[in-house]
């Protein structure tokens, strides 16, 4: 269908960005590459009055990596994270994870924030955020502020993000060299939204795992970290005992809904499987 | 609200609503229509442009967001009466039934090729996978793109290809 009427425009900082939303309260929207909005738009699902168009905001493209980790700005793309080699050892599950995202072309346009902001549960990046602790820099009119992944994603496509702000860029702790990590997700045709899928990583001590975080997407109203199935892990060798015990636990855990694509019953076997292939590359 | 970018090398001026998409822009305003609109709303891949050298989807693309870009559209591959590696492996591979997603899989080729010229069946499965075909069972369109690869290699060594 044809978008529907609005406004444009496109300022040159984050600031003009932020007084444009805040000049519409509740009837203004920000675009990046618009691969989820504007097809929310197309039908009808939003029609906001004002696009605030960011791709002018330099500042939101950049990729920084550091001792104190990873700093994705809102606006870099999946195609930017692919082609940033260095990621390759700063966040190789970022990398692996995002290697997910969509189709082709898609990659070449959608953006890190634009999935923050979307929050669809079976999203790649939203999962890696939650597993990994991340944190959402923001900016409104009334200043900056940072907020945990955790407390950013309340429900389908519903976010903490007020509707003057922008998020400005998602900051990834540190990943130490040595680290133990898996990526896997299901979907029927590659590109296409995860059935279900599940990040895993660990740090290992004396030959066993420490520090696990297990997160898991298209299983639930929002991405999640299975506290249950990161005590399974903690202080046990990744063996195929253990690995069996977290499959088990990660489908006893979540709490999966019928939809058109997957019964809730089929969803919680795949998460299991999902979590123990994840685990199986992790520990290889 | 005006808009100007390059289109096929050639620079345009166009007067857009801010909904007006990119495709729409091209076909309606453009008369470029070699660009095909099928589902509009990001899942066919039929409207496949290539913008400042990658392909996108010009139905998930404002054409005010095109504003100083450069656009290659299916139009633009072909230089002269010859046919382009790529249409000509199409036509040798019959890779191509209706012919309503074959700009989109053409212009989604070239941005991959140009880039990838070795790229395996694999890797041109999975960027194929962004372009719905209802009528060839897509085993003769990767047949047709593996066999345009000879063509890029060259191109990409500086040879005419």
């Amino acid at each position: 269908m044809k978008l529907p009427p609005f406004e444009y425009a496109c300022p040159a900082s984050v600031a003009e960005a932020v007084a444009l939303l805040a000049s519409r309260p509740g009837e203004a929207k920000p675009i990046a590459g618009g691969q989820s909005l504007v097809p929310m738009l197309a039908f009808r699902l939003a029609a906001p009055a004002l696009l605030v168009d960011l791709r002018k905001l330099a500042d939101l493209r950049k990729i920084a990596i550091g001792a104190d980790g990873v700093r994705l700005g809102a606006t870099v793309r999946w195609r930017d994270i692919q082609d940033e080699a260095a990621l390759g050892t700063a966040h190789p599950l970022l990398k692996a994870a995002i290697a997910h995202v969509a189709h082709y072309q898609v990659r070449n346009r959608g953006t890190v924030g634009g999935s923050l902001a979307h929050a669809d549960p079976a999203a790649e990046m939203p999962g890696i955020a939650v597993t990994c602790e991340a944190e959402i820099a923001v900016a409104g009119p009334s200043g900056a502020r940072n907020i945990r992944a955790t407390d950013f994603f309340l429900g389908p496509l519903t976010t903490a993000l007020a509707l003057d702000e922008i998020i400005v860029e998602v900051r990834l702790p540190a990943w130490p060299a040595r680290r133990r990590w898996g990526f896997h997700e299901f979907a029927r045709r590659r590109g296409d939204f995860a059935m279900a899928g599940a990040a895993v990583f660990y740090d290992e001590a004396d030959g066993k795992a420490a520090n696990a975080h297990v997160g898991v997407i298209g299983v639930g109203d929002r991405p999640q970290r299975l506290a249950a199935v990161e005590a399974v892990l903690n202080g046990q060798p990744v063996d195929a005992a253990t690995i069996a015990r977290a499959e088990q636990a990660a489908s006893a855990t979540v709490e999966p809904q019928d939809d058109i694509h997957a019964s809730a019953a089929y969803r919680r076997a795949l998460v299991g499987t999902m979590v123990e292939r994840a685990l199986k590359a992790a520990s290889a | 609200m005006p808009v100007e970018f390059e289109v096929n090398g050639r620079k345009v001026e166009v007067e857009v609503e801010p909904r007006l998409t990119l495709a729409d822009c091209l076909r309606h305003h453009l008369r470029l229509t070699g660009t095909h609109v099928g589902c509009e709303h990001g899942v066919c891949g039929a409207c496949t442009v290539i913008v400042d050298g990658a392909a996108v989807r010009s139905c998930l693309m404002l054409a005010v967001q095109a504003d100083g870009a450069k656009v290659v559209t299916v139009e633009g591959l072909s230089r002269d009466d010859a046919l382009t590696p790529l249409q000509a492996a199409f036509r040798r591979h019959h890779a191509l039934q209706c012919g309503f997603c074959t700009p989109g899989m053409i212009t989604t080729a070239h941005a991959l090729l140009s880039e990838e010229p070795d790229a395996d069946a694999d890797r041109v499965r999975e960027v194929l996978s962004g372009n719905l075909c209802r009528c060839t069972g897509y085993i003769s369109i990767v047949e047709a793109v593996l066999d345009a690869r000879s063509a890029y290699r060259k191109r990409q060594e500086g040879a005419p290809a």
